[in-house]
């Protein structure tokens, strides 16, 4: 018999919420527009009430500098793979395959790499060579500024030479399975995702979007569902201090006829 | 208690697997000697990354016989997960090299009629079963989500070997079976409690 791929009906993925986890020596922790760092709590407590309560994903950001801190934080990865059950991404001061392939040893699913990939784009190709490009997300932090929306590094204190949508395409093409898009003017703010820069990115590259900073109600992420076309929503402190409850959001979402997974 | 051999051949995140396999009360190791196989009652095979890379590596670790004796001689149960299940298939449009064809169906680039969807077809997607008799959706709920990654999907060629479809631009097959082997396009060590069902049937095979 022939089989028909090309049936068409509406759509049933749905989009994805993702609470992501700031880590420092262990523990949770989650700057408001990355200056005051707050603790959140113990990452693996809240790992399994995020997969309880229907998160779809998880991010872990180890922003520990140090090398003593790095061998913590992937030990906390292998501790994580064995308490969770749904896909989660690492990132943080990976700028190898090496780095890489010890989180995907200890049950990482996915890694994120940003600073290092603007200091030297053909790691994205590696990494995606490697271990394929369903395992290689690169988070943007962009900023809008005199000259555009500008993407930036060291937690958005440093302009790059990149502007964001041109850099979203070379990652594209260099074979990037992801974008965790980040936008710094909103970061922290709550007044909602930016959905200029969002939907810039999402109309210039063909591979799914996380649309990060500036959550601060569940209308939001409605918003830049709807507006954005962004694939997932990800927040961090209205989670973790239980502002918007993760099963609360979705029921809202469903009723808005957003597909989502209950 | 039967033990389940999870195939190491060099690709994929095997520690998931094995983590399911543990919470929900099975036994099983990461195995990567062919000769140590018959040792073992049922295999799961896994696998992430490219078409060609997996036959060949399967082939360089001597699992090659092994499996095919595995499945075809012993018939005993066989899962394939994501790649894995893709390797249970005639061939593949991303590569060269013939797959183990214990299924007949064909691996095809997932051909998106809509622009605004994306590849890799990436989140939680529902599971359309086609064939309730099929073993692993023993005492499943009436909605299945399971998590997906993939760019490439599985064709069967004959009606009965389909137990689910899926929808992404189109319909393609998302769980098969043909009697001892079986294979998921999703993950099911990552889709929560949808996916612990599925391993605890396949322990209780």
């Amino acid at each position: 018999m022939t089989v028909d791929l090309t049936f068409n009906t509406k759509p049933t993925l749905t989009k994805r919420i993702i609470p992501c986890l700031d880590i420092k020596d262990g523990r949770t922790v989650k700057g408001v527009n990355f200056v005051n760092i707050r603790d959140a709590g113990d990452p693996i407590e809240l790992a399994v009430q995020y997969a309880k309560d229907g998160a779809d994903e998880l991010v872990f950001l180890d922003i520990t500098a140090t090398n003593e801190g790095r061998k913590t934080f992937a030990a906390l990865v292998l501790d994580i793979a064995r308490h969770i059950n749904i896909p989660f991404t690492v990132g943080g001061g990976i700028s190898s395959l090496e780095d890489a392939a010890v989180l995907l040893d200890a049950g990482a699913d996915k890694v994120s790499v940003n600073s290092s990939a603007v200091r030297r784009p053909k790691l994205v190709d590696e990494l995606a060579k490697e271990f394929g490009s369903q395992f290689v997300v690169v988070a943007i932090d962009s900023k809008l500024t005199d000259d555009g929306f500008v993407v930036h590094t060291h937690g958005g204190k440093k302009p790059t030479d990149f502007n964001t949508v041109e850099w979203a395409k070379e990652i594209y093409s260099r074979g990037a399975g992801e974008i965790l898009l980040t936008s710094m003017n909103t970061d922290g703010a709550k007044t909602g995702f930016d959905i200029a820069v969002t939907k810039a990115v999402v109309d210039a590259v063909k591979i799914p979007v996380i649309a990060s900073g500036g959550a601060g109600t569940k209308q939001h992420f409605k918003e830049v569902f709807e507006q954005a076309g962004a694939d997932a929503g990800l927040a961090a402190s209205i989670f973790h201090f239980g502002e918007i409850p993760v099963p609360e959001l979705k029921q809202y979402l469903h009723a808005q006829e957003i597909p989502i997974r209950l | 208690m039967q033990t389940i051999a999870i195939i190491d051949y060099g690709m994929g995140n095997l520690a998931s697997i094995a983590n399911m396999i543990k919470k929900t009360g099975g036994k099983c190791n990461i195995v990567n000697n062919a000769g140590l196989l018959p040792m073992y009652d049922k295999v799961i095979l896994p696998g992430v990354g490219a078409f060609d890379t997996a036959i060949n590596n399967i082939k360089i670790n001597g699992l090659w016989d092994a499996l095919n004796k595995f499945a075809l001689e012993d018939k005993k149960p066989v899962l394939g997960i994501c790649l894995g299940m893709q390797l249970l298939c005639n061939q593949s449009e991303e590569g060269v090299e013939k797959g183990f064809g214990w299924i007949d169906a064909d691996v095809r680039k997932l051909q998106l009629n809509n622009s605004s969807l994306r590849t890799p077809h990436m989140g939680w997607n529902t599971l359309h079963v086609q064939n309730k008799a099929f073993p692993l959706f023993k005492n499943t709920e009436a909605e299945q989500r399971f998590y997906f990654v993939h760019s490439y999907a599985v064709a069967c060629n004959k009606q009965e070997n389909i137990a689910a479809t899926t929808n992404y631009g189109g319909h393609f097959h998302s769980v098969i079976w043909n009697h001892n082997i079986m294979g998921f396009q999703c993950h099911p060590e990552k889709s929560h409690k949808f996916g612990m069902q599925i391993f605890k049937n396949f322990i209780e095979l």
